[in-house]
């Protein structure tokens, strides 16, 4: 179910403040966050920010295009590496 | 047979439904553009008047996106979601579902065709 319209998007309100001062200093370093459910708003375009992901903190750069998405929508939780070929004999052999 | 929104040439069905053979009219746009353009949904496609259908094309023309141009919206959605990189476009360039369904078992529309793993729990367990 969507957010009500009432509230409006959900933006943590420190991060805000936060790239707002950057803002107004004209300075673009990364901020770290963990803020992941923080909706991007049209504020945050250009700024770098450090997202955690519950390990690391993935860098994300905001683009227009990024608005209305989620901070964590750019910091994957989970690595999937592709599963093995070959067969388990194999495999505990040191074949492939 | 009628023309309508290019090459779209349903026939021999009430126009409601023959209207439904172009991509991105369904029951509802159908109906509702029956209903803009008075002509009654049960008159079979082939009945039409040249005035009517003319008007039917109009209408579709100024206010729904068919056929090619809607496919390209679609398509450019897709791909704007794969270029910024976020999870749902992630999902989209792997084949996998987008919408956080499971894919320990089923999600066989995304993932295509079941492609078997030999030394598998269940495929011994076949033998």
């Amino acid at each position: 179910m969507s957010r009500s319209l009432k509230k409006g998007p959900y933006v943590n309100e420190k991060l805000f403040r936060k790239v707002e001062k950057l803002t107004q200093m004209n300075r673009r370093e990364p901020i770290k966050t963990w803020a992941r459910a923080c909706t991007i708003v049209p504020e945050f375009v250009g700024h770098t920010f450090l997202v955690h992901n519950g390990k690391i903190f993935h860098n994300v750069f905001v683009t227009e295009d990024m608005v209305g998405h989620k901070l964590g929508e750019f910091s994957p939780t989970r690595t999937f590496r592709g599963h093995t070929t070959g067969t388990k004999a194999q495999r505990a052999s040191g074949t492939i | 047979m009628p023309r309508i929104a290019g090459v779209d040439i349903p026939d021999n069905k009430p126009i409601r439904i023959a209207l439904r053979y172009i991509y991105g009219i369904g029951p509802t746009n159908a109906e509702a553009i029956l209903k803009e353009a008075n002509i009654d949904g049960l008159t079979r496609a082939n009945k039409l008047t040249e005035d009517q259908l003319a008007n039917i094309a109009g209408i579709i023309d100024a206010n729904y996106a068919v056929e090619g141009a809607l496919r390209r919206t679609i398509s450019q959605n897709i791909a704007r979601l794969r270029d910024i990189r976020c999870y749902r476009g992630e999902r989209h360039r792997r084949g996998l579902p987008v919408r956080g369904q499971r894919t320990r078992t089923n999600a066989r529309t995304r993932k295509g065709k079941r492609k078997t793993v030999a030394g598998k729990k269940s495929v011994k367990a076949l033998k």
